[in-house]
């Protein structure tokens, strides 16, 4: 290792020898680096999971545009838009197909007295071009009271909708009716449901006798081909005059939704908060461990100084040992959290998976803050005089 | 005082110096004027307190010079930029009375960064040279040995071999040979009075060592801060 990193530092590998020169110290320093890696990983992990599961969310529909309530900062929150505006936006020029969504929650009491509680999406089956690639073939739904329901719902048994077909229904009771699940889609749990039901608007209106089909939660519009959806969304507004509604594009709707949950959102913030906290844990044991380390070999740096060797030189070292430290620490906390992630996302059937992204930027920020504290550590170094320093 | 050649490598002229601020500040010396020639070993003598230490420091550019001139190897140290302090220092040697070895480098590895300080070069080619003058100094068989496995004589041997393995063109020295027993602190002088000789390296040693003072070719002694012999 020490030949290594002479040929590839050009020089003695001062800052290695110094870490690995005392064992423990190197071995606790880099379970500390690693304990902040993995604290941030976590929160990352949740974080990316609010991020995820919201635009899951999303894939089972497609669309260009889609129209909602001023109040309605989620696909599931918010009031209730006013069909007559799914008319009077198909008369603007570049809209060519509109469709009403709706969207509701079924609660499903299960033989052992768990519930799961499913987001359900209420749209109308003939127009199969709202729906999807999440969702697959919904010509099934036509008939009333058939349902789609979520295999990865959190609190589902395995195995248990396997055998659900068209042809064998699997009936359960929900909502006090009697419902057909005649096949699964597979999104998996999020903030604010266990799962995700599928039901033609026929049968969300009799799950819900209470919603009026005049009302649905959003309007999804599909706009010409070659037409910009943020040009004709924006035509829509200015057709529609109001700020009772928000007329977005889709992709908007969805990125604007993602910043919701994790700015705005309690939950959301306190995961940010948890990065940030599991950010300055690691920046502070780095500190304590380069500063220490920097301490205890000043006379020796100051001997360097003397020698001739320049400020550049000591950064160099310390940048040395961050690097090592990040790079050592970084990767047993890779291993771990990749392995807390398989267990969070068995419990909470949440999607939360280790992106090669996810892994860079934890990198690159243990390193940068690793390089950080060392040249705080060093600031003593390059303002005091040698002899003073002996 | 001497007069001053040319080419002198050291010429103090004025040299006050202090330590400390406000009511604590207290004067460690008083007009110090000075040249010591080229390829000489000038000794500094003088009961403990009396400012040898600070003077060499102050002419090894290791302090900051507030009053007065120190001309080193033609610069001007009194207010010279950190960078033109560098570059000066690495024509010079230092020898401490403390060794000052880096504790996770092996004694070659503590030699090779007296040579590394001028730049990256044939890594090989610096541990044969780190080599060759340990052995010279009776260190051969302790290469690859860490500071805390070689005795006090040793660790000095090996400190006085990272001052000399980048030719330097001005040796300091304090108390160089504190740790060692006389053969080997003889030894060690006459070392650095052959490199006068040879290659005209010019070294200046702070010691209490009377043994060396028949080798050396100038003794200056210091009391309270001044010079009061220059024999």
């Amino acid at each position: 290792m020490t030949r290594l990193l002479m040929r590839l530092l050009g020089r003695m590998p001062i800052g290695w020898l110094q870490l690995v020169s005392n064992k423990l110290r190197f071995a606790s320093a880099v379970a500390g680096v690693s304990f902040a890696c993995i604290l941030v990983f976590v929160q990352l992990g949740m974080m990316g999971a609010f991020s995820e599961a919201t635009r899951v969310s999303y894939s089972a529909l497609n669309a260009d545009i889609m129209i909602s309530s001023s109040d309605a900062n989620s696909l599931t929150e918010g009031s209730h838009v006013a069909r007559r505006r799914m008319y009077q936006a198909l008369a603007v020029a570049g809209v060519v197909e509109a469709q009403p969504l709706f969207i509701g929650r079924v609660t499903w009491l299960q033989e052992d007295g768990s519930k799961i509680e499913f987001t359900t999406i209420g749209i109308d089956p003939s127009r199969p071009s709202f729906i999807g690639p999440a969702i697959g073939d919904i010509n099934s739904l036509k008939l009333a009271n058939n349902v789609l329901l979520d295999s990865r719902a959190r609190g589902m048994k395995p195995d248990m909708l396997s055998e659900a077909t068209r042809e064998h229904p699997l009936w359960i009771e929900a909502h006090g009716q009697q419902i057909a699940i005649v096949g699964t889609v597979s999104l998996g749990g999020g903030f604010s449901g266990d799962g995700y039901m599928v039901v033609s608007d026929q049968t969300f209106m009799r799950l819900f006798p209470s919603r009026f089909s005049g009302a649905p939660n959003h309007i999804l519009l599909k706009v010409a081909p070659g037409e910009n959806p943020r040009l004709v969304a924006e035509r829509i507004r200015k057709e529609l005059s109001t700020t009772s509604l928000k007329v977005r594009s889709f992709s908007d709707a969805i990125e604007e939704d993602i910043k919701y949950q994790t700015t705005r959102r309690p939950t959301g913030l306190i995961f940010g908060f948890g990065v940030a906290i599991g950010t300055i844990v690691g920046f502070v044991i780095v500190y304590q461990i380069l500063s220490t380390d920097v301490a205890d070999h000043l006379r020796e740096y100051a001997t360097f100084k003397a020698m001739g060797y320049s400020q550049r030189f000591f950064q160099s070292i310390v940048m040395e040992q961050a690097v090592i430290l990040a790079v050592t620490g970084f990767i047993p906390a890779l291993v771990f959290a990749l392995g807390i992630y398989q267990v969070m996302a068995k419990a909470t059937s949440l999607p939360i998976e280790m992106s090669p992204g996810r892994a860079i930027l934890v990198l690159v920020g243990t390193i940068g803050s690793c390089a950080l504290s060392g040249i705080f550590a060093m600031r003593k170094l390059a303002t005091a005089d040698p002899a003073d320093l002996f | 005082m001497k007069e001053s050649a040319p080419t002198d490598p050291i010429v103090v002229k004025g040299l006050n110096h202090w330590f400390g601020t406000g009511q604590t500040r207290i004067q460690s010396l008083f007009d110090i004027h000075l040249h010591i020639a080229r390829g000489k070993l000038t000794v500094l003598m003088g009961p403990s307190g009396s400012g040898k230490t600070t003077l060499l420091t102050l002419m090894g550019c290791l302090r900051n010079v507030e009053t007065g001139s120190v001309q080193l190897l033609g610069h001007q140290l009194r207010g010279a930029s950190n960078d033109t302090l560098t570059v000066l220092r690495r024509r010079l040697g230092f020898i401490f009375q403390a060794h000052n070895l880096h504790s996770s480098l092996t004694a070659l590895q503590n030699v090779r960064m007296g040579l590394e300080v001028h730049g990256a070069r044939d890594h090989s080619e610096y541990d044969r040279a780190s080599a060759h003058i340990l052995s010279q100094l009776g260190l051969g068989e302790r290469l690859n040995y860490l500071p805390q496995k070689l005795s006090g004589g040793q660790k000095q041997r090996v400190a006085v071999a990272r001052a000399l393995v980048g030719n330097p063109e001005i040796v300091f020295a304090d108390e160089p040979t504190a740790a060692l027993d006389r053969e080997s602190g003889l030894k060690t002088v006459l070392m650095l009075k052959r490199l006068g000789e040879l290659r005209g390296t010019t070294t200046v040693m702070v010691t209490h060592d009377n043994k060396i003072l028949e080798l050396a070719d100038r003794i200056l002694r210091l009391e309270d801060g001044r010079i009061v012999s220059d024999e």
